[in-house]
């Protein structure tokens, strides 16, 4: 059974690089349909109700137990990666010991985090899905090192003529997602060097649930006791740090199914067997006693009040655009969908073409934290015949539709400022604004000496940002996105009235 | 047929302006006299854009007249907008492709086209179907999105505008042609081969703080101008402009304006223009300004003008 090592590896890597490759893209030359693979993701699937992907992994579980974590989770293979690297630095090649399971610690979290989203808060799933934080890491560290690479290139082939690479615009730095995703990259690396899968057993509480669930798994990793003469190279070779090969148990609610001790035992002893042929092997201790259930019960409740208690506004008065409420991209639907669905992965974020998309700080309260908002700013506003954020979303948080309706989807409303707009202001022609409205919401109408003044209708305007981008006024423009709450459908814009005559004569 | 008349009757009338004793020294025949003067402005219409393309270059002495063998010919057309060509928000991409292969055939080295989009720059280069022209017909795509492309020069004649950052590919180059798509515009009223000038810059918002039409007359007093302005009034956008709503903001009006005059150009465009939307020239401010500032000029009844009607 020692290939069954190599076919984990195999796939593992399948999953993992065109993930990370997907994640770092920033040419928009992969095919977009990538993001299948991202709905194989158990909170994705699970948020977004994926029956077809929650039936694979469900069937997966129930054959092999944790085998999503070993192959299917990129934050998972992230850790054997850097584990496998720490391998070159240790003296000995075999490092890992028996350790007693943090069975409160882990069983907190996890109770902690449904029942945060059962009272209608994500922030700990936000924190704590490893595909979402493995997206952070990404997008917060190797794909700015990609772009920053890339335009040195750029830079260097067009002061020689050479166009063939071109700079792409880094995406801006917001210090709260950069400090969080700092913090799980540093934690997830120091325990995976030296401690392999220790996050995996304590922390994360999609590898806690799954735990739960592979107890029951129709294969498990069990001793041969035949063949066994307690060596103690599983236990040495074991990820998880679950297996006892003194005591000849393994802990399966820890197992990843790497199938690494299986490989690292000459006699056979340890083997992938049928959990249900006959009643040899002892029980395994059972975790979640009633008294320790009260005790996340009680303690995961007040963590949840804690959450809900988020600082309304943390941002200074100075002008209504600053206190404007939080755009949310289209498909977003209304804020309660969008906050609780979204886990910040930033894969909306990275792909993105106009780079609008930023997480957001606290515009959405604690519960949004790193969840994607608009940021208008010059030449960055929401493309009109673009819908690539809700095309990619993998956990549903963001709609899927079709591009004509995300065309008319309102994300927000243009507010017109007359008494800052050049017209008024300077009585010179300008507008910019109605010139980048796709729809015609911001239009001019005359105002005086021949002059045109901008007018907005509301009830077609999509809050796409055109306007607002390219406002002149500065610091802040005399025409601006306020976010909605609920995501509405504009009105179609009037067409124009159709030129039938012939023209025939140049007129001059 | 009355307005026409009255049109041979005035180039009777300029011609004879031009046939002052000064310019007769040398005993010139009438017909050495047009070519020395050459073509001004030459307008067609009624054919496909490189059938109209090609004619009006012969009326200007022919391609070869520009673009000399082994040098780097950049094209700017409007390609501000991730629009179809059916939306007439850009120029036409059958033009820009007929033009790259004219240079081509002319002998340069390189043809280069760019602009500095307003939409995102890969999406219009492609939903523009100029990028697949040019790259057809051997010419190439350079990208206008990054401010380290733009080199700052010196505006001495500006009023408002006394310096702009300019793409270094149209400091680079050895010849430039303009070619924008004539529209209706919310802002500048009209937008033609001036207003174009504002994908060749950096900063526009500058433009739209500091008056927009005397910005946009500013930098057409750049020095370095493009040997022809052609102006692609295949589709027109009569509305809604620069952007326009949907197809019914465009006209089929199947002409083109060329001439090395930018302010000659644009004033015979607002005229084409105002056969389908009437619009005051006065109000499209920065073709006066530009006048006055000894760009060119509005007096078409000078310039020698060719009218072409090909169907």
């Amino acid at each position: 059974m020692q290939y069954l090592k190599n076919i984990r590896v195999v796939l593992s890597l399948l999953f993992f690089l065109p993930i990370l490759l997907f994640f770092i893209d920033f040419t928009g030359k992969l095919p977009i349909e990538l993001h299948q693979l991202l709905s194989l993701q158990w909170l994705p699937a699970l948020l977004s109700l994926n029956m077809v992907m929650l039936s694979v992994l469900l069937i997966l579980s129930v054959l092999f137990g944790r085998l999503y974590c070993s192959t299917i989770c990129p934050l998972g293979v992230f850790q054997d990666i850097v584990s496998w690297k720490a391998r070159f630095f240790f003296k000995r090649k075999m490092r890992f010991n028996f350790r007693k399971a943090q069975n409160i610690l882990r069983y907190s979290i996890l109770a902690i985090t449904i029942i945060g989203f059962i009272a209608g808060s994500s922030i700990f799933i936000v924190l704590l899905d490893p595909y979402s934080t493995f997206g952070r890491i990404v997008s917060q560290f190797i794909r700015p090192i990609a772009i920053f690479a890339n335009n040195q290139a750029a830079g260097l082939g067009s002061q020689m003529g050479f166009y063939a690479l071109h700079e792409v615009n880094q995406s801006a730095f917001v210090p709260v997602s950069f400090g969080i995703s700092l913090f799980f990259v540093l934690l997830v690396s120091i325990l995976s060097w030296s401690k392999g899968r220790l996050y995996c057993n304590t922390i994360c509480p999609v590898g806690s649930g799954l735990g739960l669930l592979s107890k029951f798994s129709v294969f498990k990793i069990a001793f041969d006791h035949s063949q066994c003469n307690t060596c103690g190279l599983c236990e040495k070779k074991c990820k998880s740090e679950c297996i006892d090969s003194q005591k000849r148990t393994v802990d399966e609610s820890r197992c990843v199914s790497c199938f690494n001790c299986i490989s690292a035992c000459k006699k056979g002893g340890i083997n992938l067997d049928f959990r249900y042929k006959k009643s040899s092997a002892p029980p395994v201790d059972s975790n979640t006693t009633s008294s320790r259930r009260a005790f996340l019960v009680s303690s995961g409740a007040i963590l949840a009040t804690a959450a809900f208690a988020a600082p309304k506004k943390l941002i200074s008065n100075n002008d209504l655009i600053l206190d404007r409420k939080p755009i949310m991209p289209p498909g977003a639907t209304d804020r309660s969908h969008f906050n609780k669905h979204c886990t910040a992965c930033q894969l909306c974020i990275t792909k993105c073409p106009m780079n609008v998309l930023k997480p957001a700080a606290l515009q959405y309260g604690l519960s949004g934290i790193m969840q994607p908002h608009l940021v208008v700013s010059t030449e960055v506003f929401c493309s009109f015949d673009c819908d690539i954020c809700t095309s990619v979303c993998p956990t549903g948080a963001l709609k899927k539709s079709d591009l004509a309706t995300k065309k008319r989807t309102q994300i927000g409303i243009a507010k017109f400022r007359r008494e800052l707009c050049v017209v008024q202001v300077h009585e010179k022609d300008c507008g910019a604004c109605a010139e980048h409205c796709p729809t015609q919401a911001v239009h001019m109408v005359q105002y005086k000496n021949g002059l045109t003044i901008p007018e907005v209708t509301e009830n077609i305007c999509i809050g796409c940002g055109g306007c607002e981008s390219i406002c002149p006024v500065h610091p802040y423009p005399a025409i601006y996105i306020e976010g909605t709450e609920s995501q509405k459908l504009a009105l179609k814009p009037k067409e124009a009235e159709k030129f039938t005559k012939k023209v025939d004569d140049f007129g001059f | 047929m009355k307005r026409r008349d009255f049109f041979k009757s005035a180039a009777a009338l300029g011609l004879t302006s031009i046939l002052t004793p000064s310019n007769l020294i040398g005993a010139p025949t009438e017909k050495s006299i047009s070519v020395d003067k050459g073509t001004d402005l030459v307008a067609v219409m009624g054919g496909e854009p490189e059938a109209m393309l090609i004619r009006a270059l012969n009326e200007m002495g022919g391609i070869k007249k520009y673009v000399k063998k082994g040098q780097t010919v950049l094209i700017k057309p409007n390609i501000g907008w991730d629009k179809a060509p059916e939306m007439a928000a850009n120029t036409n991409p059958q033009l820009v492709g007929a033009l790259v292969k004219l240079c081509k055939s002319a002998g340069a080295a390189k043809v280069i086209v760019f602009d500095h989009t307003c939409s995102n720059w890969e999406k219009s280069y492609q939903n523009s179907g100029i990028s697949e022209a040019v790259m057809a017909a051997g010419g190439r795509m350079l990208p206008g999105n990054d401010e380290s492309y733009y080199k700052e020069v010196e505006l001495p004649h500006g009023v408002k505008l006394t310096k702009a950052k300019i793409h270094q590919a149209v400091l680079d180059c050895d010849v430039w042609f303009n070619v924008p798509v004539m529209k209706h515009h919310g802002g500048a009223k009209n937008s033609l081969s001036m207003k174009n000038l504002m994908g060749i810059v950096w900063d526009r918002k500058t433009f739209h703080l500091n008056d927009l039409h005397q910005c946009i007359a500013d930098i057409a007093t750049f020095h370095k101008k493009p040997a022809l302005n052609i102006i692609d009034a295949y589709r027109m956008m009569k509305s809604n402009g620069p952007q326009g709503k949907s197809e019914a903001d465009v006209v089929m009006l199947k002409s083109l304006i060329m001439s090395p005059d930018y302010v000659a150009a644009d004033t015979a465009a607002v005229k084409l223009f105002s056969q389908v939307q009437p619009v005051d020239i006065n109000t499209v401010k920065h073709i006066a300004l530009a006048e006055k500032a000894k760009v060119g000029t509005q007096n078409l009844e000078k310039l020698n003008v060719k009218r072409i009607k090909m169907d």
